[in-house]
Order: C-alpha cells, then sequence, then structure tokens
C-alpha cells in the first residue's frame, strides 16, 4: 500500500515540476509557433543558478524567483535580438534554438562541472504531513501546492487580463492582432521570457527533488514536448492535466515496467498525434 | 570538381596519419546520414528529429544478428530491410501531420527506439552497447587498416552522392520538391502526394542504413547513445548549417560537425560550446546555410568589385589613379 | 451528357451552411461565370467540385461519371484543371518547369527517379508551347521570383491550359489584375477552344461578362438567379443580391 501512496506523492510533485516547465513551452509554441528547443536548458540553467544562491545562504523562496528574474532577462535578449528575425523559419529557429542549448549545456559544465549537485530541502520544508493517519513527505506537497498556485496564476493572466487577452489573440492570429493594434513582437519577447522565468522556477523547485546534473535539458525537453502535445498547444488546462498524466506514466511505469519505462511515455503522446493531432484540449488550427 | 575528387581519392596517401584518415572516413559516413535526411529536409520540407534511430537501427539490427553468429552478407542485408521496415513504420505515422506535427511524431518515435536500446538491456545490452569484432570483407578486401576501410567509405559515398544527384535532377525529385512548396496544388495536379513523401522516406531511410552499417564497422561498437535525441539534433544541425536543400550543403555541415567533435575537442574541452556558437554565427550571416551563404557573399563581394572597377573605368583618362 | 452536372450540393463548417442545395449543369463547351458578393461560397463551391474538400450531401457528375467520392487527384486524370485566386506557383522554379510540373502530374514518369527532368523533351517542349500561348515563351528561363503579377497569373492559365482539361475551372482568373493586363487575359481566354468547358468564378464584371453564355448567381451559398446575361440582369433578385434590399 505505502508504495502506491508514495508512487502517488511522487507523481503528483513530479507533474508539479512538469507543469512549470511546460506552461512555459506551451505558450512560446503556442503564441509564436517556436518549438523552443533550448527550453531544457533554461530549466536546467536556472536550477543551477538558483542552486548556486542557495549554496551562499539565499532564502529558498527568492533564489527560485532570482534565478526565474535571470532567464527572464536572457530569454527575453535571446528572443529580441536573434530570434525575432527568424520569424516564420522553422529550420533557422531550431538550428538557433538548438545552438544555444549546446552553448548552455556547456557552459553549465564548465561553471558547474560534471557532479550532480542537490541542494537539502529548505529546513521550513522539512519533514512530513501527516495526513488521515498516513505519512506525506512536505516539500512533494509544497512542489504540487505552488504548481497549483502559478496555475491559478497563469490562468488568471491569460483569462482574465488585458495582457492575457492580448496572447490569445496572437494565439488564434497573430498578423490580425498586428493589423488590430496589438503589438505583438514585443508580446512575442514577453512571453519568451516568461516562458523561461517558468522553467527556472521549475528548476529550482525540482533541485531538492530531482537534483541538477549535466544531461538534464535533454531529459527534460522531450517531456515538456509529450505534456504540451498531450495537453494541447497554447492551452494551459492541457498543459495542466497532461503534466500530471506524465507525472504518473512516469514513476508507475518505472516502478512497474522498468525495461519499457521510455515507451509507456512517449505512446500516448504518438497515439493523440496520430488519432488527435490537436492534444486533448487544444483547438484545431485549420 | 575534379580536383577535390583527386584529393579525396588519394587522401590516404597525403596525410598519412591513421588518426586523421578516420576522421576523414567519420566525416564521410556522417555525410551520408545527412544527404539522407537532406531528402526529407532539404527538398521534401519534413523536417526529422528521428533519423539517428534508423542510423542506429541498421547498426544494431547488424550487431545483434553478427552477435547470434550470422555471417556479414547477411547481417548487412537483414539490417537495411528492417531499417527500411521502421522507416515504413515512421512515414505512415508520422505522414499523418506536416510541419511542426512532424517533427514531433519523428521525435517521439525516435525517443521510443532509443527507450528501448536504452532499457530493454536482455535484448540491446542497454547501457554497455554492443561490440562486433570484425569488419565486412567486401568482395575479400579486408577493411581492418584504416586506410582500406576510408576507399571504401569513399566508394560508398561517392555512390550515394551520385544517387542524390540523379534523384534530385529527375521528375520524381522535381515532384517531391513540388510537394515542399505547394502541395495543395500538387494534388489538383494530378499527383498522390502522400505516397511521393512515403517514397522519399523509404529513400532517405536506405542511405541512413546504409550510414548507420559504415559507422558500425568503423566504430566496431554501438550503443543507445547513437540512438539519442541529440544524435539526431546533430545530424539535422549538420543539414541546416551547411545549407538545406543543396547536395554540398550537408557534406560541408557533416564535417563541419565531425572536425570540430574529434579534432577540436583535442584542443577545447568545450567543443560543444563553440559549435553552438558557430552555429548561432550562421543563423545571424547566413541563415540559409554555410554553402548556399558562401555563394551570396561570393557574388556579392564579385559584384561590388567588378563595380568598381567599372566605376574607376568610367572616370576620364586624366583621372584614373589607382 | 452534359460536361459538369452538380446536383444538391452540401457544405457546413461547424454550425455554418456555406453551400445549400446548389445545382449547377453546365453543358460541353459552354462558357459558364459564376458571381455573387463576398462569402456566397463560390470559391469553396470550387473546392467541392474539384475535390480539395469533401461534401455533406449532393452528387458530383463530370461527363456522367459520379466523382463525389473520387480523390482530388482522379480528377484532374479525368480532365479536371483550375486555377487559384491566390496565386500558388513554384517559387524557386523557372517559368518553363512550372509548366512542366503541371503537365508531369498527369504522366506516369512523375515515378521515375533515374532520368534527368529536363531532358524530357516531349514534356518541355509541350511547356514551351503552353507558355507561348499565354504569351510568355520569350521568358520561359526566368525565374519566377523574377515575374510580374500579371504574368504569374498568366502562368497559372497556362499550367492549366496545358493539362489539355475538358473542364477548366477558373477562380478570380481577373484579381489584382491591371486594365492593361486584364484585357490581355480576356483575348487568352477568348481564344479556348469550345472543346474545353469554362466555368469562371468572378467579381469584376465587365471583362467577366462579354465571356459568359450563361451566368449563376450565388448568396450566402444559395444559387439566387441562374440564365443568360440578359435574364440574369433583368432579374430583380440579382439586385436585391447586389444592393441589399
Amino acid at each position: 500500500m505505502s508504495l502506491w501512496l508514495t508512487l502517488a506523492v511522487n507523481s503528483i510533485a513530479l507533474g508539479g515540476l512538469l507543469f512549470l516547465l511546460s506552461s512555459g513551452f506551451s505558450l512560446i509554441f503556442g503564441l509564436m509557433r517556436i518549438p523552443n528547443l533550448m527550453h531544457g536548458a533554461f530549466f536546467m540553467l536556472g536550477a543551477y543558478f538558483g542552486v548556486t544562491l542557495l549554496w551562499k545562504g539565499v532564502n529558498f523562496w527568492l533564489a527560485a524567483l532570482l534565478s526565474a528574474a535571470a532567464m527572464a532577462l536572457i530569454g527575453g535578449l535571446i528572443e529580441r535580438f536573434l530570434l525575432r528575425r527568424l520569424e516564420g523559419q522553422v529550420l533557422p529557429q531550431v538550428l538557433l534554438t538548438l545552438g544555444f542549448a549546446f552553448i548552455v549545456g556547456d557552459v553549465c559544465l564548465m561553471l558547474w562541472t560534471g557532479d550532480p549537485w542537490q541542494p537539502a530541502t529548505p529546513a521550513h520544508l522539512r519533514g512530513v504531513m501527516q495526513m488521515a493517519g498516513l505519512y506525506f513527505p512536505l516539500f512533494r506537497l509544497v512542489i504540487v501546492l505552488v504548481a497549483g498556485v502559478i496555475a491559478i496564476a497563469l490562468w488568471l493572466l491569460v483569462d482574465w487580463t488585458r495582457l492575457g487577452a492580448m496572447i490569445r489573440a496572437g494565439v488564434d492570429d497573430a498578423p490580425m492582432a498586428r493589423v488590430v493594434g496589438i503589438k505583438v513582437s514585443r508580446l512575442f519577447t514577453l512571453v519568451f521570457a516568461l516562458g523561461a522565468a517558468l522553467a527556472a522556477f521549475g528548476g529550482v523547485m525540482g533541485a531538492p527533488y530531482l537534483s541538477v546534473y549535466p544531461g538534464l535539458d535533454f531529459e527534460m525537453l522531450p517531456l515538456a514536448l509529450i505534456v504540451v502535445i498531450l495537453g494541447g498547444v497554447g492551452s494551459l488546462l492541457g498543459a495542466l492535466v497532461g503534466s500530471f498524466l506524465i507525472g504518473f506514466l512516469y514513476n508507475f511505469g518505472q516502478a512497474l515496467f522498468p525495461d519499457l519505462a521510455y515507451v509507456i511515455l512517449f505512446l500516448p503522446m504518438l497515439l493523440i498525434l496520430v488519432l488527435r493531432p490537436q492534444g486533448l484540449f487544444g483547438r484545431v488550427v485549420p | 570538381m575534379a580536383v577535390a575528387l583527386i584529393g579525396l581519392l588519394s587522401l590516404p596517401v597525403w596525410v598519412g596519419n591513421t588518426y586523421y584518415i578516420n576522421i576523414a572516413s567519420q566525416i564521410l559516413l556522417w555525410a551520408v546520414l545527412a544527404l539522407a535526411l537532406n531528402v526529407l529536409v532539404g527538398y521534401a520540407g519534413l523536417v526529422s528529429l528521428g533519423h539517428a534511430s534508423l542510423f542506429a537501427m541498421a547498426g544494431y539490427t547488424a550487431a545483434l544478428l553478427l552477435d547470434a553468429g550470422y555471417n556479414h552478407g547477411t547481417a548487412d542485408l537483414v539490417a537495411i530491410i528492417i531499417t527500411l521496415l521502421t522507416a515504413a513504420v515512421f512515414a505512415v505515422l508520422a505522414l499523418r501531420a506536416t510541419g511542426i506535427g512532424f517533427l514531433m511524431i519523428t521525435l517521439a518515435i525516435g525517443q521510443i527506439l532509443w527507450g528501448i536500446a536504452y532499457r530493454w538491456a536482455s535484448l540491446t545490452h542497454g547501457d554497455n552497447g554492443i561490440n562486433v569484432l570484425t569488419r565486412p570483407a567486401p568482395f575479400g578486401i579486408s577493411l581492418v587498416g584504416a586506410s582500406s576501410f576510408y576507399d571504401v567509405t569513399l566508394g560508398v559515398f561517392l555512390i550515394a552522392v551520385v544517387s542524390m544527384a540523379r534523384f534530385v535532377r529527375s521528375p520524381f525529385g522535381a515532384s517531391l520538391r513540388g510537394t515542399r512548396d505547394q502541395a495543395r496544388r500538387m494534388t489538383a495536379l494530378g499527383y498522390n502526394v502522400w505516397l511521393i513523401r512515403f517514397l522519399a522516406i523509404l529513400f532517405s531511410g536506405f542511405w541512413a542504413s546504409i550510414a548507420g552499417l559504415l559507422f558500425l564497422y568503423h566504430n566496431k561498437s554501438i550503443s543507445p547513445q547513437v540512438v539519442a535525441l541529440t544524435t539526431s539534433a546533430e545530424a539535422l544541425l549538420m543539414v541546416i548549417s551547411g545549407g538545406s536543400g543543396t547536395l554540398l550543403g550537408p557534406m560541408v555541415g557533416a564535417a563541419l560537425v565531425v572536425i570540430m567533435k574529434n579534432v577540436v575537442s583535442a584542443y577545447i574541452a568545450r567543443w560543444n560550446l563553440v559549435l553552438g556558437v558557430i552555429f548561432i554565427l550562421i543563423i545571424r550571416c547566413m541563415p540559409e546555410g554555410l554553402v548556399p551563404g558562401s555563394v551570396r557573399l561570393w557574388r556579392v563581394g564579385w559584384q561590388a568589385v567588378r563595380a568598381r572597377l567599372n566605376g574607376w573605368a568610367m572616370r576620364p583618362a586624366g583621372e584614373r589613379t589607382p | 451528357m452534359t460536361a459538369l452536372a452538380v446536383t444538391a450540393l452540401c457544405k457546413s463548417f461547424g454550425g455554418l451552411r456555406v453551400v445549400i442545395n446548389v445545382d449547377l449543369v453546365v453543358e460541353p463547351g459552354e462558357r459558364r461565370l459564376i458571381i455573387g458578393p463576398n462569402g456566397a461560397g463560390k470559391t469553396t463551391l470550387f473546392n467541392l467540385i474539384t475535390g480539395e474538400i469533401a461534401p455533406d450531401s449532393g452528387a458530383i457528375v463530370l461527363f456522367g461519371r459520379d466523382i463525389t467520392r473520387a480523390a482530388c487527384r482522379k480528377r484532374a486524370h479525368l480532365g479536371m484543371a483550375r486555377t487559384y485566386q491566390i496565386i500558388t506557383l513554384f517559387p524557386h522554379d523557372t517559368l518553363l518547369r512550372n509548366v512542366t510540373l503541371a503537365l508531369l502530374g498527369l504522366s506516369p514518369l512523375r515515378w521515375n527517379a533515374l532520368l534527368d527532368l529536363d531532358r524530357q523533351q516531349h514534356l518541355t517542349e509541350r511547356a514551351r508551347e503552353a507558355l507561348s500561348r499565354v504569351g510568355l515563351e520569350t521568358i520561359s528561363d526566368r525565374p519566377l521570383a523574377q515575374t510580374s503579377y500579371g504574368e504569374r497569373r498568366r502562368v497559372e492559365i497556362a499550367m492549366a491550359l496545358a493539362q489539355n482539361p475538358k473542364v477548366l475551372l477558373l477562380d478570380e482568373p481577373f484579381a489584382g489584375l491591371s486594365i492593361d493586363e486584364r484585357r490581355e487575359v480576356q483575348k487568352l481566354l477568348a481564344t479556348i477552344p469550345r472543346t474545353v468547358t469554362v466555368v469562371m468564378i468572378e467579381h469584376n464584371m465587365d471583362v467577366a461578362l462579354d465571356l459568359a453564355d450563361r451566368i449563376t448567381l450565388l448568396h450566402f451559398g444559395e444559387v439566387i438567379v441562374e440564365g443568360t446575361r440578359a435574364q440574369v440582369v433583368a432579374d430583380p433578385r440579382t439586385r436585391e443580391v447586389y444592393l441589399g434590399a
């Protein structure tokens, strides 16, 4: 019994982290149609950054926020000065984002060496919580809570603010949005920065749980892709549902069928792509 | 062109050093993979992030068969056939979409195959990979030495290049490019767009399998790393950085990546970083790729020179001071 | 036998009914003009006839052969050709190659991966011929990127004519052309032999009306009026549609 429970808790924790990772990817892909192949790199670099701050004694939440801000800045600059001129050209976008992913990977290797870093769980978040006679590790629940808070915040942003309305307009029809006066280019930069920030935040949050190590970027990237494909591009609800779905598939898959763990992960994505290409909650783009 | 050919053919002679001959062999075999991928990326307009898995499928199949005791001829032939079947499966699934959807599906299938290679250790020896003890001896020629391996690889490479050149100039090649540019109109003109793309994927898969076999015999081993996303990404980068849609582009791209990986890495530990920077520079200055970009810059430079000369010639005789 | 017979054709997108119970009968050699305000469903009707989209109900018969379920590419082989409202040519190729591709689509040679396409004289000669029919033979070897809009419109028509179609569907062939260019195209269309049946969508009345034998007026997906030019012009419903009563 307790094995399943542990797996379940780990699953929702992973789900929470995946949401932080993939919500940004979904926004970027949904709005800008750019497959951001450096998204995993944002996650990893943000994690390393945060871990260094933690090492220096910075408060956990502050470290996460600062890291997010740093990635937002880097992402924004990359978008503004390099990605912007490549609008509509898939191949150069792929080359550019992959190129940066390579650069980030090596920079991290240079600055933080090849050993994995795992910061201790912040003191005030350690321990267990008791519910209904069962014990749950507090930190993992906190991850889910934070992911949930951010999900609500994003939902409020997208559905209730003017900025969100502009983003939705851009996702639906970017040229038309421009015609109506929406500064789509600035929106792009903002969304790209936001996506990077979310990924970085997720990286720091996940560091005590997943640790940070070289190769994390290219391990997380396919996961973000699966979540977004499953959930539907541009849909935050889809990213939420998809993240938890994948969290469960990953953990239970690993436990039950270790040999085929990866297959279990990718098969649903493949099925969705073949049977319902717009994902569970995405909109059909003609 | 003839000079380049002679240079390539006599390479083992003037290079001498085994290490560099091996590098040259690697460049050639990766160039074959890049050319194969270019059929899809450059001519069909279909970007695949899973091509390493076709490459590796051939290698793994041959390795497993050799391990089980079959001879080279059988192992290689079966490997090619299995890879073609895999390519067919790829095609049927991935052609449900185009554009980004195609990219995602190829990535997904590639990852599934990687997962199998990595985790299904009882079949694939997992992380350890499979070691191959002998190289084949086609027509009795031993490939043990770096030089002779290079010669055979060069031969295969040249056949690949001729085959691609033929393909590009053929009616089928023109149809394929047509589907890239105006798929809807092609259908209205009577073409079977799906079938054209399917056959192109098979053609691409065939050459990817050849490259995979060359890789297996060059390295004498194969491991899950070959099936990883990063390998597919590198192949794609070879095509894009060199210039998709040209024949020379993928070759140049392959040379760039292989040289960076092997030669430069001896001097600079963080060669990935350098490679990444080079890619960024290529995007900034020559987004269409090294080969088309160089041609463009050459033309621009030449025109500037000619304009200068003309301007100079136009001035009255007395004013002409160099 | 009629050239093209469309019966009770219906198409909806989601809740929006775009083509409602359209009947259309075109005789061999006829010149039929389809007119109607924007959003009348004219291009959708064309897309249904060529097979690019499937109808919800109804039938399409081409020279006695039911093609309602036939794939789009098959219809080209059965003698149907069309031009597009938005120019959809092959941007990286020469004019000659553009027309050659149109010819290649109907030839079994299109599956050949060994021969050199440029050396297939029988195709390239016919392509040049098609280009000269539209007056572009002098620039056959020019890349498409270096041609004017008017020239590209003529290439579209050359491609369609090169296929030797039995039924030619022209979707706004005069769109975006200058007055002189329109006259050129008008003259060109007049030279099409009566062995080819022509169905044309057009907004630009002055040029189109001269070419038409019969006119069909569509509005909100339905056929409102049909008849000769005189009949349609005189019909009060025509005025209603255009001036909105």
